[in-house]
């Protein structure tokens, strides 16, 4: 089978962090550790596991940061080199797998936990907290944290991949690839907004745009009484679907501290030496949704005292000094969790007229293509995409 | 002999004529037949300063000569016009600083030792003390600033505001309380042109926000016509009415006194003469200083500028009660800022320099620069505008969106946020005005630092609420598209492209009228 595989090169790892910021087409380009193969289809002789033709697979901020060598060394005991990416997942089963006849279309939560290692569910597992598994590096399968970072179960940049019982959920008649495509993302978002803990008339501020923050104010929307949703958007598309999705206020990045300050009623001071301003005051609720210094240091900024700062998706290093003196609770958002129904809801919300529209602007690649899919993924924003996807059944 | 304002019809044998342009200016080739506006030249000045100041503080009008009016052991209390006055900036000495002088010398004659001397700067930014010290004087500043008593009036210190009552109105008259429970209020002022002094000096520039509020609104606004004259003014009938009321409860010694229009002091005093009595040497000083301007960084032509001084002379000095003072000072700014126009025209073209009342020493964004043409030129007028109902306004500046944070900052928040909204002054008040100006932030640094208050962009943009009211159509010669955009006006790199843009308002052959500022003229429509 076609599949795009990712493989250990420190020179390119190394190319991609000293060049990338400054010509971010060789992230997708000659710096990418990734190249296309042809492989024998995965499977996992186990219990639980079955054969999964990809219908469409995601291309997610993460797999880019994989990518780009701008993933922090903390992850590198996570994954099993070489591997498939792709997380974001549907497809068509080849086999029987539990209760799901063979052909059923499923979306995939990508998480793999102590159920699909053949494992004694560990302490989070068993409150259904999945998504905080403490096995994601033994068992049955090599180490992984999701499927699309495991060498043994292949990854959604492919024709074919392993998956088990426990991350499948069957996608229900009426729903287009493209909207099932938007689950797992939906699902991370309303994990997401489960964290935030928002109380009711809250302020709170996203900062991004892009899938993951535009997902996530649809799911602050729909599933809390939040008051004022200000989001941060750099291009008009977003701007639009940020109010579609529910956005009291969307603002540049320039104007963000500005315009929170004034809604606040906040103060805003200015250190000196080129540091960054901030409010004393401000939203109750703030979420990283870019994952940069400057999107963490602007929620970190224009939170109020003992307010909180989500982080959704993989953080950037910034100055805590905030998260210090004004009590900041900075707490953290991944995947989804089991046990919380994160994927029922998910399924649910992507049938919102807004969701709908937003699958129709999925763009789809070929495997072959996959350094335009990529150049574009990482361009997104600019040129008016929200999600970007590999389709293998397409040969053009 | 001076001479009085001109008017000029441009034919081919007409120089290119200057216009002023933010930083700069350019040479305009206007259409054949469009009406050139110049202001008067000079009044005779007068030959003694502190003389005229003295003859005016010793024989007022309706009033006791100021010495009878002291007394040991009372509360004096003098209030000055702030920085917004004059423009350009006076050179040392200032006339202010020479009145002050002469009424503390009175008062220390008279053994008056409780003297407080108060910026009457109303919602506008405080002074800093090289500011401060400009406008009295090195003297005064040195003895009374250190021990408190010189000081900027803070309209937002709720313990030293006194609510004197309301006008029959319905208008709140709420003051500086120093000022307001003083035995003896002598206000020291400076008239540039129609619209300042009168009532207007106490009863606005020692106010506070709930005072102001009450003709500082886009209604009030529409309905001044003209703001240069007082006597069909709604915000100027409001301001009356405050300032007779506050005369009930304190007595009010009024000074004021006229200038002559030397706004540019050497070498830029070629600018006020007209283009086709240019010498030579006039006009190689014009190319030179435009080359100049061309090649200069952004920061030096603001300094070359705004580190200018005019050498104003004084063209009168009146004390007394306010009215009468202010009538007299009315007929002097008159005397030499009118001139006549015989109709008005299709279209009006103004050039807007650099500086208005409200960027001393600070950069004009584009809300400023839409106030000083659209507010203070367009309403430069008696009778009627000088470009009938539904004309155009074809106006220069390069509205660079460079707002100042430290003394602009509530500006960029109305830019960004209000005019993105709308830009109908009828409408941002009800939504947004109390918004900004109770807004803690804005309040704070407007007490503590040198911000205008909150409120104050949205002062500029009532200002301009007659224009957007009278005219068509608003055409930025020059000007950043996307602030004219932001602000609901187009704009056109040159005169050619306005006037074609403008044909579709007021057709192909308007008749034009181009006002020729600075310095300051007072068009009588006829």
């Amino acid at each position: 089978m076609l599949a795009l595989e990712m493989y250990r090169s420190v020179a390119k790892t190394a190319l991609g962090k000293v060049a990338g910021g400054r010509m971010p087409l060789l992230l997708t380009g000659a710096a990418a550790p990734l190249r296309m193969v042809t492989l024998d289809p995965p499977k996992v002789e186990h219990d639980g596991w079955a054969r999964l033709k990809v219908s469409l697979s995601g291309i997610c901020g993460s797999d880019l940061g994989m990518l780009s060598g701008k993933t922090s060394l903390y992850f590198q005991p996570l994954v099993s080199l070489p591997f498939v990416p792709g997380h974001e997942i549907v497809g068509e089963l080849l086999d029987p797998c539990g209760d799901l006849d063979a052909g059923t279309r499923v979306v995939v939560d990508p998480v793999l936990t102590c159920a699909a290692r053949g494992l004694e569910a560990c302490e989070a597992c068993a409150r259904g907290e999945t998504n905080r598994c403490s096995r994601i590096t033994v068992g049955d399968i090599s180490a992984g944290l999701q499927t699309g970072f495991c060498h043994d179960t292949g990854g959604g940049w492919s024709q074919q991949l392993s998956v088990h019982r426990s991350q499948l959920h069957a996608v229900p008649d009426g729903y287009s690839d493209e909207q099932a495509l938007l689950v797992e993302p939906v699902a991370c978002a309303v994990h997401t907004a489960r964290r935030a803990a928002v109380e009711p008339g809250d302020r709170v501020l996203v900062s991004g745009a892009g899938a993951v923050g535009l997902l996530a104010t649809l799911a602050l929307r729909e599933l809390t009484d939040a008051g004022e949703i200000v989001v941060v958007a750099k291009h008009a598309h977003q701007r639009e679907l940020a109010l579609e999705f529910g956005a009291t206020e969307v603002v540049a990045p320039s104007e963000t501290l500005r315009r929170i300050r004034r809604a606040t009623s906040a103060f805003m001071l200015e250190p000196e030496m080129m540091a960054s301003p901030y409010l004393l005051g401000g939203v109750d609720v703030a979420l990283d949704a870019v994952g940069s210094k400057e999107s963490l240091q602007t929620c970190l900024h224009a939170t109020r005292a003992g307010g909180r700062v989500v982080l959704s998706g993989m953080p950037a290093t910034a100055d805590l000094s905030a998260a210090w003196f004004r009590e900041l609770e900075v707490v953290g958002t991944y995947a989804s969790s089991r046990g919380s129904g994160d994927f029922a809801t998910a399924l649910d919300l992507v049938g919102h007229d807004g969701m709908c529209r937003l699958a129709k602007t999925v763009a789809p690649y070929p495997l072959h293509r996959w350094r335009e899919a990529l150049d574009h993924a990482q361009s997104a924003g600019r040129l008016g995409t929200v999600k970007v996807a590999f389709d293998p059944r397409r040969t053009n | 002999m001076t001479r009085p304002g001109f008017v000029l019809e441009v034919d081919d044998r007409t120089p290119p004529l200057l216009v002023h342009e933010g930083l700069g200016f350019r040479l305009e080739e206007f259409p054949q037949g469009t009406r050139v506006v110049y202001p008067p030249e000079s009044l005779p000045t007068v030959p003694d300063v502190d003389e005229a100041i003295r003859e005016a503080l010793d024989n007022p009008v309706d009033s006791e000569p100021l010495r009878e009016l002291m007394f040991p052991g009372m509360r004096l209390t003098i209030a000055f016009d702030d920085l917004s006055l004059p423009l350009p900036t006076m050179k040392a000495p200032d006339i202010r600083g020479r009145i002050i002088e002469q009424v503390l010398t009175i008062a220390a004659e008279k053994g008056v030792d409780d003297v407080e001397i108060i910026a009457a700067l109303a919602l506008h930014r405080r002074m800093t003390d090289a500011e401060m010290k400009h406008i009295v004087g090195e003297r005064v500043f040195r003895s009374f600033a250190p021990q408190g008593l010189l000081y900027n009036h803070d309209a937002e210190d709720r313990s030293n505001l006194e609510h004197m009552g309301m006008t029959d109105k319905g208008e709140d008259v709420e003051i500086n309380k120093r000022a307001a429970t003083s035995d003896l209020l002598v206000y020291v002022n400076v008239n540039l042109v129609a619209m300042d002094g009168g009532h207007k000096s106490v009863g606005i520039g020692l106010a506070s926000y709930k005072s102001i509020k009450h003709h500082h609104n886009a209604k009030t606004m529409v309905h001044s016509r003209s703001f240069m004259d007082h006597k069909h003014s709604e915000m100027h009938s409001s301001a009356w009415r405050m300032g007779r009321l506050i005369g009930e409860h304190v007595k009010v010694f009024q000074i004021e006194t006229t200038l002559d229009n030397e706004v540019f002091g050497k070498p830029y005093d070629t600018l006020l003469k007209r283009e086709w009595e240019w010498s030579l040497r006039d006009q190689a000083t014009v190319l030179g200083l435009r080359r100049g301007l061309a090649v200069a960084p952004q920061k030096m032509r603001h300094k070359m500028f705004h580190d200018l001084r005019s050498n104003y002379g004084l063209t009168g000095v009146t004390a007394g009660a306010v009215e009468p003072v202010h009538e007299l000072t009315v007929q002097r700014v008159h005397q030499q800022q009118r001139v006549k126009v015989e109709g008005q025209s299709d279209v009006m073209v103004m050039g807007v320099p650099y500086l208005g009342p409200y960027n001393v020493n600070s950069t004009m964004n584009p809300i400023l620069a839409a106030c000083m043409g659209l507010g203070y030129y367009f309403n430069s007028y008696l009778r009627q505008p000088v470009v009938r109902e539904g004309g155009v306004a074809i106006l220069y500046h390069p509205l660079d969106e460079g707002f100042n944070t430290l003394t602009h900052p509530s500006y960029v928040d109305f830019y960004e946020e209000v005019l993105a909204d709308t830009t109908d002054p009828a409408l941002i008040g009800p939504k947004f005005e109390e918004q900004f100006a109770t807004d803690p932030w804005y309040v704070h640094l407007y007490r503590t630092s040198n911000a205008y208050h909150g409120v104050h962009p949205f002062y500029m943009w009532y200002w301009i609420a007659h224009a957007l009211d009278h005219l068509g159509d608003v055409i930025w010669v020059g000007g950043n598209p996307k602030a004219a955009a932001r602000m609901g006006f187009r704009s056109a790199s040159s005169l050619r492209d306005a006037l074609e843009m403008a044909s579709s308002t007021v057709g192909p052959s308007p008749s034009i009228t181009y006002l020729r500022n600075p310095p300051h003229l007072l068009a009588d429509v006829r």
